[in-house]
């Protein structure tokens, strides 16, 4: 598949809002003391409604977006159009509450019931917008559990090194700063080994369709002489990424170090020796993995119409 | 969903010469219809582009002194079970209860291209200049227009094909032309494995089953 830039910086966006949302949100339940938790949670509804914007981009006709929040009977992605502006709604009254001023030592009843149900509606949205692509059974790199593991993991990382940069940017009590860091590690690391195994899976792939039952002729010798035109089409535009094996290789590379390798050890060290520079550096490193990572996903999705398309003449 | 009736093509392989003028009959036909404009971009440049809802592709099978070469047209294939339908946000994407032909209403499509993702079959292709996504309507607006004559209500390129590669009908009435086709002729779906259940079907190639036969009994 093609790459959208629009598509990719979407779905980053959102999963590591997502994550800094419901890291505070459990800091919250557990009953933390969390300073600045209304600047923080505002922080993460603005970056969930700039990733709103960036899908907009997506479309042909973003005039007509409302219209799809109709098909939620059976689409993922009305589905997911439709819990997004639930849970950006619920984080801004969420933070609209804090800013009053509401005791944090105890959450009361009610602010708990909303936080509980923040963090579910974020669950939710995480499986649509991994079930968007989990669904097409065709594109046997996307159709498995593992794609739904990997949104909701590689989210909560992305959203927990966030959280240590919004942590060392407004003081926090170093002992807060030091648990999240741990937990941002380590979901650094179990996202790194899960996203791996899918990795490792897609390698091993042997592909349903072939060129005999695309255009149903069992013979093994077929070679497409020609797609039916003189240049390029939709066909070719969208299922293509169009990038040499090297480019591809670089790309995973890149998403090992920044995404997984890098942030933890600036993690580590800067947890380490008490450097809020480096624990800050965590995030807009891994945010650099994250959208290599993603430029990965749609890459590797092999498009089954691909083998239609093999001949440019 | 189980239709009672279902508009489709059945193409003849044996007889495709490649001509592409089901291609550009379609193009004429919809580009001026209800479903256009189909435009096109770039097109008397180094690298032109456009939609088009129906290609004829070339294959190559077998070596040599085998060698066969294939035309091979495709368009939407009508599918019984069309994944593009229900993963469309806004019902834009819809299967017509009443014939089967599956289309696509431009005014509520937003451009997103999931449905073509959901296509195994490459059948859709956005409008560059109008964004939304276009297919083939089996000419819906031709094969039901009181205003041509009956023999002409039938899709553009079945009109236009000059060797009869290309039969239209319902494949739900077992006396029709295309389902005697079918069972009589062995016409087959591509990508069974997707249970995507196509309308459309294809005819083997004569030649190339009595090569094959030939090439086991050989063996």
């Amino acid at each position: 598949m093609h790459p959208a830039f629009s598509v990719i910086s979407f779905t980053t966006l959102l999963g590591a809002a997502q994550g800094l949302i419901v890291t505070l949100g459990i800091l919250r339940l557990l009953g933390y003391e969390i300073n600045h938790l209304a600047g923080n949670l505002a922080i993460g509804a603005a970056l969930l409604v700039i990733s709103l914007g960036a899908s907009f981009v997506h479309l042909g006709h973003p005039e007509r977006a409302w219209r799809a929040a109709l098909m939620w009977r059976t689409s993922w992605l009305s589905r997911e159009v439709i819990v997004l502006p639930i849970f950006i709604g619920l984080t801004v009254l969420w933070a609209f509450i804090e800013s009053t001023g509401v005791s944090q030592a105890q959450p009361p009843g009610v602010l708990s019931g909303l936080v509980i149900s923040i963090l579910m509606v974020s669950l939710g949205l995480w499986i649509c917008t991994a079930m968007i692509y989990a669904c097409i059974r065709f594109i046997q790199e996307w159709s498995h559990p593992i794609t739904l593991i990997n949104y909701t993991l590689l989210g909560l990382a992305s959203g927990l090194t966030l959280t240590c940069l919004l942590f060392v940017i407004k003081p926090q009590d170093p002992t807060l700063i030091r648990s999240v860091g741990y937990w941002a590690i380590g979901l650094t690391l179990l996202s790194g080994l899960t996203r791996w195994i899918s990795v490792q899976r897609n390698a091993k792939l042997s592909p349903r369709s072939t060129l005999q039952s695309a255009i149903g002729i069992r013979n093994p010798t077929i070679v497409q002489k020609s797609m039916g035109m003189s240049a390029g089409a939709f066909n070719t535009r969208e299922f293509f990424h169009q990038r040499s094996v090297f480019f591809v290789s670089n790309v995973k590379r890149i998403m090992l170090i920044f995404g997984f390798i890098l942030p933890v050890a600036l993690l580590a060290t800067g947890l380490y020796w008490e450097s809020p520079v480096l624990i800050a550096l965590g995030f807009p490193i891994q945010y650099l993995g994250m959208l290599s990572e993603r430029w990965l996903f749609f890459a590797q999705a092999r498009h089954p119409q691909n083998l239609y398309y093999q001949t440019v003449s | 969903m189980t239709q009672t009736k279902q508009l489709a093509l059945v193409i003849d392989l044996n007889v495709c010469v490649g001509c592409h003028a089901c291609v550009t009959s379609c193009k004429q036909w919809n580009t001026s219809g209800s479903a256009g404009p189909l435009t096109d971009q770039n097109p008397y440049g180094a690298d032109p582009t456009g939609t088009f809802f129906n290609r004829v592709q070339t294959y190559e099978v077998d070596t040599f002194p085998l060698t066969q070469t294939i035309h091979f047209p495709k368009s939407c294939l009508h599918c019984e079970d069309p994944p593009c339908v229900p993963v469309c946000p806004t019902g834009a994407s819809y299967k017509r209860k009443e014939d089967g032909i599956v289309l696509v209403d431009y005014d509520k499509c937003i451009g997103c291209k999931y449905c073509a993702w959901a296509c195994p079959y490459g059948a859709r292709e956005l409008d560059e200049e109008r964004q939304v996504m276009t297919k083939c309507t089996l000419c819906v607006d031709r094969i039901y227009s009181t205003s041509l004559p009956e023999a002409e209500r039938k899709p553009a390129c079945v009109m236009a094909c000059p060797t009869n590669a290309r039969l239209f009908g319902d494949i739900k009435d077992a006396q029709s032309e295309v389902s005697k086709a079918i069972l009589e002729r062995g016409g087959y779906a591509l990508m069974p494995e997707h249970e995507t259940r196509p309308a459309n079907h294809y005819l083997p190639r004569a030649i190339t089953e009595i090569i094959e036969a030939a090439k086991r009994d050989l063996a």
